[in-house]
């Protein structure tokens, strides 16, 4: 990620350093992840200490500050999810794009997490793709779904 | 600035409008424990072993003498049964994380607290958050921080700062009611400079 990006997101929020988290957010969201270099320069523009930003992101569990996939798979294992077979559907995603839970792929393409419970159990199981709902979904049509990003 | 006129433990103290509980009982030799309190530095009200019960409006409360401005016809109480039941209670819970600490054991020497009640974590942090203000708030170094949260938080130091600054200073290692800092800065130490390390 450029220093020029990184300046265009900090003016964007008027150089204030109680914009931290949301210029944080918004860098994690172009970038899907908090490089150091990143960092440093939001701590030198907003005059922030690195003590506190290291705190802050360390804190959230939103922020990453290791590298992160372009596409964000969250599979659901709250336990309407699981009686309805979320562990399978977990295997299959597993199977089809090559890493477990927590892990990132080495192109930079995916990252699959768990989650516990995304409030919507009726649709379980469910996984969701880059923000994108895909309810009452079998192992069978998680290949299919994978297909659509690149 | 006015004065107030309180009471603590039965004693009436005179204090200036503004001034903690703990500042007012020490100015009449009263002594409340304390760990995470350093005159230099803001109030932080983080280990909470300084609780007192006051009376204020009407009802009796469990507060941080080291956060609550005296006020007017205020009755402190620094040594009851309950307290001595919060403060011994905290010993125990902080000495799971650092059994060791010479702090911790002679108050729970004073509190009666069990050393052992509580299954051990040793992390050697009570997360008084001395050695983080002081670093901020005295040297403006910023050379340490508070990482991650809940029963993962630890202190960490940012090993740029750390490498320029900290050898010169070590100012926040006596600071630590534990050995954690010292402990924590070795490792940084270590991991800076492998080649120093023996």
């Amino acid at each position: 990620m450029d220093t020029i990006t990184i300046d265009q997101i900090i003016d964007k929020h008027q150089c204030e350093a109680s914009s931290l988290i949301q210029i944080l957010l918004d860098i994690q969201s172009e970038n899907h992840w908090l490089p150091k270099e990143a960092l440093e320069r939001v701590s030198e523009k907003l005059d922030v200490p690195m003590s506190q930003i290291q705190h802050i992101t360390t804190f959230y569990k939103s922020f990453s500050l290791v590298p992160r996939g372009r596409h964000e798979v969250h599979v659901c294992m709250g336990t309407a999810c699981h009686v309805r077979g979320a562990q399978r559907v977990l295997d299959s995603v597993t199977e089809q794009i090559g890493i477990g839970p927590g892990e990132t792929d080495v192109d930079l393409k995916y990252s699959l997490e768990t989650v516990n419970c995304i409030g919507c159990c009726a649709l379980g199981p469910v996984m969701v793709v880059d923000g994108e709902y895909h309810g009452n979904i079998t192992p069978a049509q998680v290949a299919e779904t994978f297909k659509n990003y690149e | 600035m006015s004065e107030l006129l309180l009471q603590i433990d039965g004693k009436e103290v005179t204090a200036r409008s503004g001034a903690t509980i703990l500042e007012a009982a020490a100015s009449v030799g009263i002594s409340i424990p304390t760990l995470c309190h350093h005159e230099k530095l803001e109030a932080h009200g983080g280990c909470r072993i300084c609780s007192v019960e006051v009376d204020a409006r009407g009802r009796t409360s469990v507060v941080a003498a080291c956060l609550y401005p005296v006020e007017q016809d205020l009755v402190v109480r620094t040594r009851t049964r309950k307290l001595e039941r919060i403060r011994k209670s905290l010993v125990e819970m902080m000495l799971a994380h650092a059994p060791d600490s010479e702090v911790l054991q002679s108050l729970a020497q004073e509190y009666g607290a069990d050393r052992d009640r509580f299954e051990k974590e040793i992390s050697f942090c009570i997360h008084c958050g001395l050695c983080v203000r002081y670093c901020a708030e005295i040297k403006k170094k910023n050379a340490v921080g508070f990482i991650d949260r809940g029963p993962r938080k630890e202190i960490c130091f940012i090993p740029e700062i750390a490498a320029r600054e900290c050898w010169e200073c070590k100012e926040c290692f006596p600071l630590c009611p534990t050995s954690a800092l010292q402990a924590a800065f070795v490792l940084v130490k270590a991991l800076t400079f492998p080649s120093d390390a023996d």
